[in-house]
């Protein structure tokens, strides 16, 4: 049940994950865990068989904690929502997430801060995900226009053998304002990462992004895989790193990061290194402005040069 | 429909289209065959202004008007659109979306019969990027059937046939024959006479140049004979001049 001191402020929460693109029914529906913060508070959440999700209010934020047991299938998937409505404020989300042997789930998340001027919004996430286990997590954020936020995400994650683990983080409405991403994942044997990551910068937005993947047992697999769009005078640092440690390890970094303004500025710093004759890792990296190639192919079909550009802008963060 | 009158093109001081003269009439199918290297991508992309192409001299007439200072999409606008060689990737652009760009506000019915017109099952293609997972032959075939959908004035189909296995050929010879009952016009350009045979009228290009002008058996037998052995591509012989 919701708390009557603070209903007002979770139906804004949850009016705002709406616009955003989430999924209000399954924050209200009890066969659906979820949980729904704003700034400090735990304004609901819900648990199921097999999914303890738990929360504990700090200072600045909560200490949040899911836990999936041994060989729990999760068929829905688990909401999160995190956001803070008014124009200041900090949010510090400590979050641990341990999947055990066995278990699959799918994590759909949302940070909202519409009316940001003023905001810091800090994850510090350590994930662990057992052998054999699979955990899909879905990020995205929705930020106001003024750019005045800034939102430091960062994530230790361990997969045991033959674990999946799918990241994807797309902020790609409003402004970004300061985005320092830094992700870090070691692999056991014969697991999977991929991590697929979004940014439109805008304005002056600054985005760096730095992610890492190190492949430590054999026959470990990682695609490191993100796309930046930057118009006006954001600017963008990618650093993809992968690092090939055992044999027939995997690994491909794919960064493009198109610019579409003239004092836009992007840089990428793909960093892939082997250490056992029987891996391979390879990149790509591509940054420039958008494909006059492209934008014809779009203005032949009648769209005027400003609509193709949106199409294909829309198409790489999609 | 279109006429290009006297049209010259020099890039870095080399003559890559020289005083050509065409007419594409109304409902019909004008194939314009050419070895490599003669000028037919550039007449296409001349035609459609695209890659920055703009002629030295000369014309080009639609529907009564002169098109050369128009954009590209002007020209899409008019009724004008561009099947590529080697179309563009586009990643995140799904099939349905790409076709439904067209302007025709078609529903998915009629997206769907416009791949099956070039032999694509619509089930396993509505909802794929048009981006590098597709073959070349697929990308191909798939801008044949956006141009289906769009349904243009005049298609100016450039090497529809190149990159194509020969199951799918017919397929799309098809498609081009169904895009002209439909009402298009269709400046076809290729390399290959056995695909002039879905054309009305035949012109063979060399250096730039239409050297003949006729029926696509004849034509296709003369641009056999006298072509595809010539030594004198980009210089064309005088006789030929004066055909």
């Amino acid at each position: 049940m919701i708390d009557s001191v603070v209903e007002k402020e979770y139906q804004g929460l949850v009016d705002a994950y709406d616009k955003a693109g989430g999924d209000r029914t399954a924050l209200v529906n009890n066969d659906v865990a979820s949980l729904v913060v704003h700034e400090n508070r735990i304004l609901s959440a819900t648990e199921i068989e097999g999914v303890k999700l738990t929360g504990e209010s700090q200072e600045h934020g909560i200490m949040a904690g899911l836990v999936v047991e041994e060989g729990c299938k999760v068929s829905r998937p688990v909401h999160l929502c995190f956001g803070i409505l008014p124009q200041e404020g900090l949010q510090e989300i400590g979050l641990r997430v341990d999947i055990k042997r066995g278990a699959e789930v799918k994590v759909i998340a949302h940070c909202i801060f519409p009316n940001a001027v003023h905001i810091t919004h800090k994850m510090d996430a350590v994930i662990n995900i057992e052998d054999n286990a699979s955990f899909s997590y879905k990020e995205t954020h929705y930020h106001g226009e003024s750019g005045g936020i800034e939102v430091i995400p960062k994530a230790r994650v361990t997969l045991g053998e033959k674990a999946l683990y799918e990241n994807t983080f797309s902020l790609v409405e409003g402004c970004v304002g300061k985005l320092d991403f830094d992700f870090e994942v070691s692999s056991a044997a014969r697991s999977v990462a991929e991590m697929i990551l979004k940014v439109y910068g805008k304005k002056d937005d600054i985005i760096k992004i730095a992610e890492k993947v190190n492949l430590n047992g054999d026959g470990a697999r990682s695609l490191i895989k993100t796309r930046v769009v930057l118009r006006d005078r954001a600017r963008a640092e990618v650093i993809g790193e992968t690092y090939g440690n055992a044999p027939y390890a995997r690994g491909h970094v794919d960064c493009v990061e198109l610019i579409n303004g003239e004092e836009a500025m992007g840089k990428a710093i793909p960093i892939v290194m082997v250490s056992n004759e029987k891996a391979k890792v390879t990149h790509e990296a591509a940054i420039g402005s958008i494909d006059r190639r492209q934008v014809e192919t779009l203005m032949a079909r009648g769209l005027d040069e400003n609509e193709a550009v949106d199409v294909i802008v829309k198409g790489i963060l999609r | 429909m279109l006429a290009v009158e006297n049209l010259r093109l020099q890039l870095n001081g080399k003559l890559v289209i020289d005083d050509l003269t065409l007419q594409v009439n109304e409902r019909e199918i004008l194939g314009v065959l050419g070895e490599n290297g003669t000028g037919k991508t550039t007449i296409a992309y001349l035609i459609m202004g695209v890659n920055n192409y703009k002629p030295t001299a000369g014309r080009m007439i639609f529907e009564g008007e002169d098109i050369g200072a128009l954009s590209v999409s002007q020209r899409a606008k008019k009724g004008i659109s561009l099947a590529w060689q080697e179309p563009a990737r586009i990643e995140g652009l799904r099939v349905k979306d790409y076709l439904k760009l067209s302007g025709n506000n078609f529903g998915m019915e009629q997206i769907k019969q416009c791949l099956l017109m070039v032999g694509m099952e619509p089930s396993q293609y509505l909802d794929r990027d048009i981006d590098n997972t597709l073959s070349g032959g697929e990308r191909k075939r798939i801008e044949l059937a956006s141009i289906l959908a769009m349904k243009p004035k005049l298609a100016i189909l450039d090497e529809p046939d190149s990159g194509i296995d020969i199951v799918s050929l017919p397929l799309i010879l098809n498609g081009v024959v169904e895009l002209n009952r439909q009402g298009s016009s269709v400046l076809l350009i290729t390399h290959n006479e056995k695909v002039m045979e879905i054309a009305h009228r035949v012109s063979v290009l060399c250096a730039g140049k239409i050297v003949r002008t006729g029926a696509p058996a004849e034509t296709g037998r003369w641009f056999k004979d006298n072509c595809r052995a010539c030594l004198h591509i980009n210089v064309p012989a005088d006789e030929d001049k004066k055909v």
